[in-house]
Order: C-alpha cells, then structure tokens, then sequence
C-alpha cells in the first residue's frame, strides 16, 4: 500500500512542478526588456503595425489573463506559433528534439560504457598509477570547456586526419533524401532502408557524440570511483573476501551492485542535461538540436519556442527523475 | 590573451596541421555550391513580408523586380520585369510595359495582373516592409483602383500626391517589390492570407533565377534553377547552410565541404587573403554604425556637447585596430554607393577641441553619461574604445551592453542617454535614411513613425523640412544636390555620431566564382556561380 502512495505521490509532483516552470518561464518572458513584437515586426515597423501586432497577440491584456490564455492553448496542446521558423512551436520541437535525443543517448552510451569500467577499475587499483592516469584524464576532461574538446576534436579529425566528416547532421548528397518518420535520423535510414544514409548519418553524429560523451565519460568515471572507494571499504567487501568469492564477483556483484543505486542518479542527470541540448557543441557541429533552438529562439525573443522548449527540457526531467524513483524501489532492497 | 573559439582555432591553426587540411579539394560535388551562411534571422519568405538580411538576400534570387538600378551607378535605373516606363506630367500616374518572355518556375507567363496583384498584396497584407510601398499613399481600401493591369503587359500606379519619379522607382526595386505568379500564390492561399503561410513557410512563386527547393528554419536551404528563366544557372544546386561557429565554418572551408564562407570573422579572413587558394570578395553594405545622443538629456542637447562627442572620437584607430575588413570610417547618414553620399571624414580624434568644446558649453571637468550597446563583436570593443576615447576629453562613459533587442527595445522607449546602433537602408533611395536621421514631425508618444530622429528626441523642424524637399525634388541632380548639403549640416548639428559603415567580406574557394555582393542585401545575386 505504502509503495502504492510513494508512486502516487511521486506522480502527483508531475503537473505541480510542471505548473511552476510554465509559471516562472512564463513571468521571465513577460519581464524581460525585450518587446516580444520587435521579434515579429522588426525595428523598422511603423507603430500601427507595432501596436495591430501586440493586439493581436494580447499583449495588452493584464499579466494574468495572458497566462491563463497561454495555459487554456497548452491544455489544448497549442503551443503557439515560432517567430523564428513561421512553424507552430509543437511543430519545431517534433523536428529539433529527436536530433538532440539522438546525439544525447549517444553521448550517454559512450559516457557510460567508458566511465564506469574506468571508475571502478581506478578504485580497485587506487593510489597505483593506473588510477592517476585515469584521474588525470577524468580531471582534464571534466574540466576543458567543451568548444576546446570539440574544435580540437574537428582539427585533428576532420580537418587534419580527415577520418571524421564535418559539421552537420548529415552530408549534402544524402540531404532530404529520407522522409522524416521518428525525427532520429538513424532509425529514419534504417526504417527507410537507406543504408548509405545510415553510415552517414552515423558517420556525422561520432565525432560529437564522442565529444559530448568522452566530456560526461569523465564525470562518471570520477563519480563511480568515489563511491567504489567507500563501498570496497564497506564490512560486506571484507565478508565477501573473506568468504573466498573471485576478485571479480567481489568488485561487480557486491561492491558495485551496492552504488548501483546511486550511480543510476548520477547517470540520469547526465542524460537529462545532455537532454536539454548541448549549446555549444550543437553550436560548432552545426547540430540542428534543442539547445541551439532554445538560444535562437531566447536571442530573437522568440517567447513561444522558448516557452515551449523550455517545457520539453522540464518534462524531460521530471520524467528521468521520475524513472530514477521507480529505478530505485527495483535495484534497492530497502526500499521495496 | 583570454583563450576563445577563435584564438585556439588561431594557435592551433599557426601549426603544420592546417596545411594538410586546404589538400583535401572537392568534397561538394562540381554542379553542387554549399554557402555558410548565419541565417536564423529569417522570419517568413514570402517576399511581402521577408525584413530581415538573409532572408532578403535568398528571395532576391528567387523573384524579379520591374525595375533595379544599377549596382555600379545607382542613378542608372534599368529596366528588370518591365521593358519601359513613363510618368505622367501631373506626375501622379507611373505607367509600366512589361517585358515579353518572361515566365515565372511555374511555366506561367509573367503579366501585368501579376505584378498589380504583387503590389496590392503588399499593401493588403500589411507586414513590415509594406510602409516602402504604402507612403505612396496606397490602402487597403484604394489598392484595386490605384493599382491597375489595363492589359496583359501594361501596369498603371496612380500617386496621392506628386513626388520625385526617381524615389517611386527605388521603391519599387526593393524586395517588397517582387512580383510572385498570381495563379500558383492564390491556389494555396487560405482564408483571406493571400498566399502568406504558404509562402512565409518556404514556398516560392517566382521568375528568378533559382527556387526555393526546401527550407529549414535556422538548418540549411536548399535553391534549385528555374527551368524557365532566360538564363538559368549552371548549378544544379545551391545550398546555403546556417553555420553558427566560425571556426567551424573556416574548417569547413579548407577542407572543401563549404565552397562560399559569408560570415567569417576579420581575423580569419586576414589570414586567408594570404593565401592563393582563397578569393576574398569586398563590398560596402548599406549599414551605418553610429552613437544616438537622447535630446531629452539636458547635456546632451547642447550643441557643443554634440560636436565635442564628435570631436574625441579616434575612428581610423577603431577601424583599423577593431573592426579591420568588417567597417570602415564613415560620417555621413547616407551609405557610400547612394545616390549624394558624402564620402569626406571632417571628424578626426582631437581632443583638445573636445575639451574646448565641452568648455564653451560650460562643462570644463566633463560629465557622466550611460552608453547602452550591443554584446555582439564587435560593437562591445567598439563600445570599450569610445569610452577610452571619451575618457580623455572628460566624459566618464559607464557602458550598458545589452542584447541586441534589449537595446533596439530601449531605445524605441527612449530611455537611453547614448546608444551605439547600426541601421541599413531598407531601399536604394537616399530617403530611406535621410527620414530616419531627420524626420520627427511630432515628438509625442502619438508619433506614429518612430524614426531614429524620434527615437533621440530630436525635433529640428529645419531637418525635417528640407528632408521632405529632397524627396520631393523632381529633379534628380538637384536631389542629389540637395541631400549632399542635408548630409553636411546634419554633421554639424544632428546628435548622431557616425563611425562606420559596414562591408562585408565572402570567402571562396579558388574554384568556385560568380558570387556578386551588393550595397544592399536584396540585391546581391547567386545567378552566376559555379564551380570550375
């Protein structure tokens, strides 16, 4: 019954806290200096059309009643219509998420399948040189910006090796030639059929994803180490060694399977921050994603799209956090 | 040195591992041109709505006008869509031929009724740029009967009231004027939208050289040639991709996946104009850079404050140490390449007669004031260098950096007291600019053209006058004439500071020609590129 009301609570917590970023991201986007209409009209526009447009808009309803319009068109799931793409909001984030999805789940398998093998290989061989090599190299990753990884990343493997195409979600032969179906282009190919767009599609998306993750892969990697490093200390460890269990069932199966828990939470806010779109790396590999939308549309005071990105980016978490609960009750005992 | 995007591309490029990358020629295909382009300004392509600088730039390449002037001489105003045209004695009544042949991707030939449905469209539909066809006193209401097809080839415009015949025609070659095919727009028009959502999302219904294939907001589009069009490019397409990081966009250009770069920063371009395997195209833009001096400021409304501003100001030395190939000094509202003008630079960094100056107005120790500018390269370093500069003739600047429409926002609500700002010509005619600089005929909130005179609270009913003449003057030397003396007193008295105008500089590889910049971003032309 407990557990029945621990979900219902956890579930509950969805629209409240949905509630309150439409509210706050709502309220910064009517108190900012910047008049929501230049957006539309421009600068050159005569003030009759300035003032047509901020009617038409309801801009000059009070405060309250704006939000309750806005609110009263998400019910209906109307997001509005972009300034910047002429497209509706709902529209745009169908076409700009999947693309970050995309590189954000590859990014996150790299991160993952790297970092948690070094962390705990670290740990198990702390103070050695293999664990300040990987320390070194987590330190150094987690703390280069990530334009640095990512231009460095383009010399030496676009540019110089020539190993790695360019910017760009795909080349320019293959542009348009598959029909969008899911938005992530790799099932698109595959879905299609068109194998070559596929190798090129994933051609294009490796030398981000491998920047994005190889940036995270360090984070993981630090994080894992510091929890294996309490657990192998753990009197459980001790009992487990002193039991005659391999080296390797020591490690995986008790000290490991004991940070599960927290590393899961670990790992699911890396993927909810790679969820709200990576801006710069989307920015230098030219990755038409959700964070270059959000900054686009922020820049050209684009409120609809911010307002509605911005939700996309709170539901994402809210929905991770959300798994993250339930994760819990399935991998800890004690919570069952 | 702060290490940036830019400095660690400069380090890293100073290696030998640069040189390796201009080996690898010819990853675009020889009938395909890929242009970098920043294009997330483009808010709708429909050609009666399109104000913004790619999207003017795109539709111009797409769409013809009836008449354009000339690039070289902007007083030779040449025929385009129409083969002649007259106007009446009265000078009310403007009357087009058409030319024969022309037809639109469509297959549909281009008529009269299609360029009098262009224009009333514009007109109707009401979006920004229609004020360039409305203040020749066209409504919604008297658009039918004052824009007339009275055959198959002959359009006939009836004025308000008497003007200058060349200011129409300047008008008429802006992209407002683009004349879309009547049949295919009014096919997918919804409602009473004429065509507008169809258009705006990345449709075209044009006669220019290319069409408009495929649009993705802030991603790439996509120009195929018009099979119809007398002479249609070589290419068999041209796509302009958006390229945010110019880092990335100089890679992409020595390594031979980008054939045009647009938006390269000026040190990159410096170090590319080195090298033969690059053409650097040059062109002036129409875009003036300037300081605003708010008249409701008691200071600053005196006129020695005015010119002391003018006075202090070291405009070689910013052009030549911040803003090398991207402005160059100068000093008059009207643009070099327009029509009257003003190429001199009277002003030049002299701070003693700064000084004097702030003195005569009774302010020998200087004053305090608030400059608001834009974050954007590289209005902020331009913003530092003026403060430095003003500095040293007593005035403490305290910079206000803003976003760009944090700071278009406050100054459209006058509550700056200086503001750094740039402004490009909306049409080739030197009104555009003279009326923005000098016409404010009601300093009220009730003012429904908020001029950038407006904006500073400057009401000289002189300026204002003599503006309204220049347009009016039928002659067009003496117009000419009559901007040059505008432009020269303006200098003296108006409160706006001029430091520089915009040019614009593309990259190409050696391979690739054809591109043609322009004055004007609705007049620069793809037509000619290709790749040998």
């Amino acid at each position: 019954m407990s557990r029945i009301r621990a979900l219902a609570a956890a579930l509950a917590s969805v629209p409240i806290t949905l509630f309150g970023l439409i509210l706050i991201t709502f309220l910064i986007g009517r108190v900012v200096p910047i008049d929501p209409v230049l957006a539309i009209v421009g600068d050159r526009a005569p003030q009759d059309v300035v003032a047509r447009t901020r009617l038409e808009l309801g801009l000059d309803r009070p405060l309250p009643e704006q939000f309750i319009r806005y609110v009263g068109q998400l019910a209906h799931g109307d997001f509005g219509r972009s300034v910047m793409t002429s497209n509706s909001v709902g529209t745009d984030i169908a076409r700009f998420f999947p693309a970050t999805l995309e590189l954000a789940t590859a990014a996150l398998l790299i991160a993952v399948l790297l970092g948690v093998p070094l962390g705990v290989y670290a740990a198990v061989r702390q103070g050695r040189w293999v664990d300040t090599v990987i320390r070194v190299v987590c330190l150094s990753g987690h703390s280069i910006p990530i334009f640095v990884l990512a231009l460095l990343a383009l010399l030496v493997f676009y540019a110089t090796l020539q190993w790695a195409p360019g910017p760009g979600r795909q080349s320019v032969v293959f542009d348009g030639m598959v029909d969008q179906r899911t938005g992530l282009l790799l099932l698109d190919c595959a879905l299609a059929g068109e194998w070559e767009a596929f190798w090129d599609a994933l051609k294009q998306i490796a030398l981000p994803a491998l920047v994005l993750g190889l940036s995270n892969m360090a984070y993981i990697a630090r994080m894992t180490r510091a929890f294996m490093l309490e657990s192998l200390q753990g009197e459980f460890v001790i009992t487990a060694k002193a039991k005659g269990l391999s080296a390797a069932a020591v490690v995986w199966r008790h000290a490991f399977g004991n940070i599960l828990v927290r590393l899961l939470t670990v790992i699911v806010l890396t993927y909810a921050g790679l969820l709200e779109g990576a801006v710069l790396t989307e920015t230098i590999f030219s990755w038409p994603g959700l964070g270059q939308y959000l900054t686009g549309s922020l820049l050209n005071a684009d409120m609809n799209a911010v307002l509605g990105a911005t939700l996309v980016v709170g539901l994402t978490y809210v929905v991770l956090n959300l798994f993250s609960d339930l994760m819990y009750r399935v991998l800890d005992p004690r919570v069952r | 040195m702060m290490l940036n995007r830019r400095t660690l591309l400069a380090a890293l490029g100073a290696s030998p591992l640069i040189p390796a990358a201009r080996t690898a020629w010819a990853a675009t295909p020889r009938d395909v041109v890929v242009m970098a382009l920043q294009m997330d300004d483009i808010v709708s392509l429909d050609p009666q709505e399109s104000f913004e600088f790619s999207g003017e730039e795109v539709l111009a390449n797409v769409y013809d006008r009836l008449i354009l002037p000339n690039l070289k001489d902007p007083t030779d105003i040449k025929g385009d869509l129409a083969e002649s045209w007259s106007t009446s004695e009265d000078g009310l009544t403007t009357t087009f031929k058409l030319a024969q042949g022309r037809k639109f991707a469509s297959g549909n030939p281009v008529t009269a009724e299609d360029a009098a449905f262009t224009l009333q469209r514009a007109v109707i539909l009401n979006k920004s740029p229609a004020f360039i066809v409305n203040q020749f006193g066209f409504t919604k209401e008297n658009a039918a009967e004052r824009i007339r097809a009275t055959d198959e080839r002959t359009l006939v415009l009836t004025l308000a009231e008497k003007g200058s015949p060349s200011f129409l025609l300047y008008c008429l070659s802006a992209l407002v004027g683009s004349v879309v095919d009547k049949k295919t727009v009014m096919a997918k028009a919804v409602g009473d939208d004429l065509g507008n959502a169809w258009l705006k999302s990345g449709n075209s219904a044009g006669s220019g050289p290319f069409q408009l294939r495929q649009w993705r907001a802030s991603e790439s589009m996509t120009l195929e040639p018009n099979p119809a069009h007398p002479s249609p490019p070589k290419l068999r397409r041209l796509l302009v991709q958006h390229r945010p990081d110019v880092s990335a966009q100089l890679l992409g250009l020595q390594r031979g996946d980008i054939d045009i770069a647009r938006t390269l920063a000026p040190d990159q371009l410096a170090a590319l104009s080195e090298d033969a395997a690059y053409t650097l195209l040059t062109a002036p833009k129409s875009y003036v850079n300037f300081l605003a001096l708010n008249q409701n400021h008691p200071i600053l409304s005196k006129p020695q404050v005015r010119q002391a501003f003018k006075w202090a100001i070291d405009y070689e030395g910013i052009a030549a140490s911040i803003t090398p190939k991207a402005y160059e000094p100068h000093q008059a509202f009207l643009p070099r390449g327009f029509p009257g003008a003003l190429t001199d630079l009277p002003f030049r960094k002299d701070i003693a007669k700064a000084k004097a100056l702030l003195a005569e107005a009774g302010l020998p120790n200087g004053f305090e004031i608030t400059l608001d500018h834009y974050t954007v390269p590289p209005f902020a370093d331009v913003a530092q260098a003026i403060q430095a500069n003003l500095a040293e003739a007593g005035i403490k600047v305290t910079l206000i950096a803003g976003e760009q429409r944090q700071v278009i926002t406050k100054t459209r609500a006058r509550q700056h007291q200086v503001a750094m700002g740039l402004w490009g010509s909306d049409y080739m005619d030197p009104n555009s600019n003279s009326e923005t600089f000098n016409v404010n005929v009601d300093n009220t909130e009730a003012q429904k053209n908020r001029t950038l005179a407006w904006r500073s609270n400057w009401k000289d009913d002189e300026f204002t006058a003599r503006s309204a003449e220049a347009l009016k003057e039928p002659d067009a030397a003496r117009r000419v004439a009559l901007y040059e003396r505008l432009q020269r007193d303006h200098q003296e008295r108006s409160p706006f500071v001029f430091i520089g105008q915009k040019v614009e500089v593309a990259a190409m590889k050696k391979n690739t020609t054809g591109l043609e910049l322009a004055l004007l971003g609705d007049r620069t032309s793809y037509a000619k590129v290709s790749k040998a």
